[in-house]
């Protein structure tokens, strides 16, 4: 809302508060004023001329040579306007002046003639070109003849005005309206509103012979009410309304469209002007349009409507979309002589559907969505045919053809007055309450323990006790509202055990060198589905009724894929060496369509490239691999206390590695994998050896694991011994691993691989793992012989089950 | 023999004296002192002395051998002290060298700034509640008093991926989901972290995914003075002891009244600067005492319970405090961004 400092000035005394305060006021109140706008901000010099003569510049067409009296001076003024003439009272930027932009008018010659100013266009005084009234959209400005010559030319264009813009939310659009603006205005500076009075002297012919009303859809026209006005003469409208419909941000159109606008921003009122002469009919019929009924608007669109939408029609056909915009048949033309206005009350969510479907936001839509003052329909009505009585000459005929109630009686609100300082933590007292209402002008009287409050019609938002708390103590000012704590009951703040290990979680990630990423949750249905734990079908993507884009149109399954866009991002910038985590979550559906919530989970992932080590003048290069993630993964799985419960396999998957991956499982259910992207992933990607780990972290957390309990230190000395076994290349060292714990029973307390060797001195197609062994009896020392029999028991172990043979 | 003790003395010392190394040391000190060196030979052949001679010869024998064992226990001492000095000399490095790197890396900033406003409120008593990215309509809007059809559903465009589930477009929702798990019983006191969704064009102040955290809390007469009073603590805590604050009246669907805090701007200390536009003041979080609506919809009595409710933008925080200009940059993940938060 666009509001006119100068034209808010006729409701409410704004002596000693500049505009600049006002906002400052009224956004403290409430309301955020945007922007203050200086109207002919950087605008200099500029006067109203009187063109003494004109006439056609000798060596150019399209230029003409003024002799323009300036008051003190005079000045030739070469202007290319094609609407210059002799006669005209115009406004002149004099040699010196500065016009919009930093524009310096200098003294010219203009092909041999000299120029000594220029003669203005609304837009090169600083007016958007889409609110210039037409007939100045091609040419220079024309002042009426009360325009002074030699005088200032700004304050006839309101161009010394300041426009506040208010941000109007659901609940202030009581401002979306002049008088609604005052009566906000008048509480804060706690000053009084002066109304219009809007007196219309009406003929004795009776409205009624000419038109009927009747309204079939009560509930969505509360009430429909119509003048009809006679020996219309359609012209521009004068200068001030113009000025002030510019100023608003509305173009001016002729006087009775602007008359109807200008109510509008007025009273808030909506009102439709019908050329009477192309209504078709001699009535008015309110009802619910047809199944693919058709109408042209305004507009000019052709629209097809719905058994939802209301309409105002000449009893056969639509003549208007009730509340969103009017026919084209029946719009205001040059020729029109005979207006019908419509003032009418309509239900804001039938408004609102219908604009919303149609996606036709007009003015009046606007305003009957966020609800209107019920009280000030007939007042609107009343307001617009006195203006068209006395700038359009018109003949209002008697009385308002209408079809509901005018008024409604203002909504009550009984509270105990006390809740308002309970709820705010202030000590007002009763009186000080009810004087803060009344400067909204609200009813509000306190009978002993209870306020009672009257809201008027134009506050629809205000509705309950806790709404008269919020005006209260607004106007009251939230500054003067002290800072407490609460008084209640103590609670003990804390993180859940699952919030605890997740921050343990990112901890060590970071502190091995692991930057925390986040990612975009939306991404395209193929990524969704790559690189998924477990194997997932499209029924389980959860996707976007209405996508933005397709790159963001599907819920992620998994977050490798994203990880692989930011290593991707990072190599296209020749950072080579990139160490990232992310935990978030991801989502799979249930069933498709989607009845329930989808499952969410939160993961874990990583992606890692370039060099394990963070390079130094040592020139040690240790590039990450398979087995620098795997350590990442195992110290996780330690310090969580489930590592023994973990399993690493080798395993097979879309866009790996198939020799360089392993899925990992945790008490044999599947938690997640790790692996090398597949080289011809790598080389579609351009992407360097990138490894990467995704691990279903919420499996993970939830796991129950034992409390931490101390062990006594071992008393009697451990013994170790290493054997070194030469097995076949297929057998994998985790198989080995397992068959030794195994065999090695209770006294075996630790397995160390320390060397996997192949190559010389060992036969083709054979490498030599070596284990240290490490065994203690809590009890005793152990002797040789005990050593000695578990040993060899793990050695047939794997020679039975490995087929190992004892390196020598 | 006398004289021959004195040469034998002045020998040895003089080749003490001379002996380079440790080993030429242990030579001389077998070949004078040992058992077949000269001393003990002439000690043997004392039995051809006089009785008279026999002690004189044998103290001046005794002396020459200390003197002997004197001057190598003197040298070996030096020539030791000699080799650690070399040693020490050899093993020296450039100490300014850099040291071996260690890998640590930190927190995503929106992590951060998060992390530490939990931690905020769990030492005013709260607890941090997670719900689900992807809610029911339900308690999206309906049950924050936003009902199908409300105006103010325009201000939050959503994601839907069926009429009645969508992403979630704020972390609010899960607020009616712990007040319905407490049954209509306080105190709950909660602040709810995470990831929303709204259909924004992703630009240098929009994303269509970012952070919110949410607070709530709910007891027997909770004022809006209280929530001034936490909000007070929170900003101070956040931005510095000297900060104040102001609530402006504003509107939400979920609260009534509704205010938006303002604090005194950080950086110019309320003078005016770009960072506060001019005006002194920063626009913070909106907050509110909740509707009466939304607690009756989540079991709560509002003639016994009041409460107060607020949700800011992790994003905005982090920009304001870092001086981030792009909030692209927080979902971008370029490392040099990222590492720059090394103490957050
Ligand atoms: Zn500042």
């Amino acid at each position: 809302m666009l509001v006119s400092y100068n034209w808010l000035k006729d409701y409410v005394d704004l002596s000693g508060v500049s505009p600049e305060e006002l906002a400052d006021k009224i956004t403290k109140a409430g309301i955020e004023v945007e922007h203050v706008h200086k109207l002919g901000e950087g605008i200099k010099d500029v006067v109203v001329g009187y063109v003494k003569s004109c006439s056609q510049h000798p060596n150019a067409d399209k230029l003409n040579v003024c002799q323009v009296d300036l008051g003190s001076e005079e000045a030739q003024i070469v202007c290319g306007a094609p609407n210059v003439a002799a006669g005209q009272k115009v406004a002149v930027a004099k040699v010196g002046a500065v016009l919009p932009g930093n524009f310096k008018i200098k003294k010219a010659k203009l092909r041999g003639e000299v120029s000594e100013g220029m003669i203005c266009s609304l837009e090169e005084l600083g007016i958007d070109g889409k609110l210039v009234p037409k007939e100045y959209q091609n040419g220079i400005y024309v002042f009426g003849d009360d325009a002074v010559v030699g005088e200032d030319a700004l304050p006839y264009l309101n161009l010394d005005d300041y426009v506040l813009e208010l941000d109007i939310l659901p609940n202030s659009a009581h401002c979306l309206n002049m008088i609604g603006v005052a009566y906000e205005v008048a509480a804060i500076l706690n000053r009084s509103v002066n109304l219009p009075d809007p007196a219309v002297e009406e003929d004795q012919t009776l409205a009624e012979q000419k038109i009927k009303v009747s309204v079939e859809a009560a509930d969505a026209a509360p009430y429909y009410g119509a003048r009809v006005i006679e020996n219309i003469r359609i012209e521009p409208s004068p200068r001030w309304m113009q000025n002030r419909l510019i100023a608003a941000g509305i173009r001016p159109i002729n006087n009775i469209v602007d008359i109807t606008n200008y109510v509008l921003l007025e009273y808030g009122q909506p009102l439709h002007a019908f050329d009477y002469d192309h209504l078709g009919s001699k009535q008015i019929l309110v009802r619910y349009a047809q199944d693919n009924e058709q109408m042209t608007t305004l507009d000019d669109e052709e629209r097809t409507l719905q058994s939802s939408d209301l309409v105002i029609t000449n009893g056969k056909q639509p003549v208007a979309l009730a509340g969103v915009m009017g026919g084209a048949d029946s719009e205001i033309a040059d020729e029109t002589q005979t207006v019908l206005l419509e003032a009418a009350v309509f239900d804001a969510l039938s408004v609102r559907r219908t604009s919303s479907r149609l996606q036709l936001r007009t003015d009046a839509s606007q305003r009957y969505e966020k609800g209107i003052d019920r009280n000030r329909v007939v007042p609107a009505a009343n307001r617009a045919a006195a203006l068209m009585q006395s700038i359009a000459g018109a003949k209002v005929l008697k009385g308002i053809v209408e079809q509901g109630e005018r008024e409604v009686a203002p909504h009550t609100i009984d509270m105990p007055w006390t809740k308002i300082n309970d709820v705010l933590g202030t000590t007002l007292e009763a009186d000080e309450i009810a004087s803060l209402l009344q400067r909204l002008n609200f009813n509000a009287n306190i009978a002993g323990e209870m306020l009672h409050v009257e809201v008027p019609p134009r506050r629809p938002d205000v509705t309950i006790p806790e709404d008269i708390v919020e005006e209260a103590g607004r106007i009251y000012g939230y500054d003067h509202v002290p800072a407490t704590l609460p008084e209640g009951e103590s609670t003990r703040g804390k993180l859940t055990s699952y919030q605890k290990k997740r921050r343990m979680v990112q901890r060590y990630f970071e502190g091995i060198g692991l930057y925390q990423a986040v990612t975009y949750s939306l991404t395209t249905k193929e990524k969704a589905q790559q690189l998924t734990i477990q194997a997932q079908s499209e029924d389980q993507l959860v996707e976007l009724s209405m996508p933005m884009s397709e790159e963001r149109s599907t819920l992620r399954m998994s977050i490798v894929p994203e990880l692989l866009d930011v290593v991707r991002y990072h190599m296209n910038r020749q950072i080579p060496n990139l160490k990232l985590y992310e935990i978030g979550k991801v989502f799979t559906a249930k069933q498709k369509p989607l009845t329930d919530l989808p499952l969410e989970t939160e993961h874990a992932a990583g992606a890692l490239t370039g060099l394990e080590n963070i390079q130094s003048w040592e020139g040690r290069q240790q590039p990450v691999d398979f087995y620098s993630v795997k350590g990442i993964l195992e110290g996780l799985f330690e310090k969580l206390g489930v590592l023994d419960n973990v399993k690493f396999t080798p395993a097979e998957r879309d866009l790996l590695h198939p020799g360089r991956t392993a899925d990992i499982s945790l008490n044999g259910s599947a938690i997640g994998y790790l692996g090398q992207l597949h080289p011809s992933v790598q080389k579609e990607k351009d992407l360097n050896d990138t490894y990467v780990f995704e691990i279903n972290l919420q499996a993970l957390l939830e796991e129950n694991v034992p409390e931490t309990t101390y062990r006594d230190l071992p008393r009697y000395p451990s013994v170790t011994r290493d054997i070194a076994l030469v097995v076949d290349e297929s057998v994998q060292a985790g198989d080995l691993h397992d068959i030794i714990r195994e065999a090695g029973g209770s006294l075996l307390i630790d397995i160390k691989l320390f060397d996997v060797y192949q190559g010389e001195h060992l036969e083709e197609g054979k490498k030599s793992l070596a284990f240290s062994l490490q065994y203690l009896d809590p009890n005793k020392t152990l002797t040789d012989k005990e050593v000695n029999k578990v040993h060899e028991n793990i050695l047939n172990a794997c020679q039975e089950r490995a087929g190992a043979v004892l390196r020598n | 023999m006398k004289e021959q003790l004195e040469s034998l003395r002045n020998e040895a010392l003089e080749q003490v004296n001379s002996a380079e190394d440790l080993k030429s040391l242990q030579d001389l000190r077998v070949k004078y002192l040992g058992k077949k060196g000269p001393i003990t030979e002439v000690l043997r052949g004392m039995g051809k002395l006089s009785k008279e001679e026999r002690p004189v010869i044998g103290q001046l024998a005794n002396e020459v051998r200390e003197a002997i064992e004197s001057a190598i226990k003197d040298k070996q001492e030096h020539l030791e002290l000699e080799k650690i000095k070399a040693q020490l000399a050899e093993e020296s490095i450039d100490v300014t060298l850099p040291g071996r790197p260690v890998q640590s890396a930190n927190h995503h900033p929106l992590t951060a700034v998060i992390e530490e406003i939990e931690d905020l409120f769990i030492g005013l008593g709260f607890s941090i509640a997670e719900g689900p990215e992807v809610e029911n309509d339900y308690y999206n809007f309906e049950a924050l008093n936003l009902p199908k059809d409300h105006p103010a559903r325009d201000m939050q465009d959503s994601f839907y991926i069926t009429e009645e589930i969508l992403l979630r477009t704020h972390t609010s929702p899960n607020q009616a989901r712990v007040m319905e798990a407490h049954k209509g019983k306080g105190p709950v006191k909660i602040i709810c972290p995470g990831k929303v969704y709204r259909r924004d064009t992703d630009d240098a102040t929009h994303s269509h995914q970012f952070m919110q955290i949410e607070g709530l809390y709910v007891d027997k007469n909770v004022r809006l003075s209280d929530l001034k009073g936490i909000l007070t603590v929170f900003a101070k805590e956040m931005f510095g002891e000297d900060r104040q604050i102001r609530l402006r009246p504003s509107y939400f669907p979920f609260t009534e009244p509704s205010v938006e805090m303002d604090i005194s701007c950080f950086h110019c200390s309320g003078s005016g600067c770009s960072v506060c536009k001019k005006t002194g003041w920063i626009e913070i979080l909106g907050a509110g005492m909740v509707h009466p609506h939304v607690l009756e919809m989540s079991g709560f009595d509002p003639k016994v319970y009041t409460g107060f409710a607020f949700g800011m933008g992790p994003e905005r925080i982090a920009m304001l405090k870092y001086g981030i200009n792009d909030i692209r940059h927080f979902y971008n993940n370029d490392v040099r961004f990222l590492k720059q938060f090394k103490r957050a």
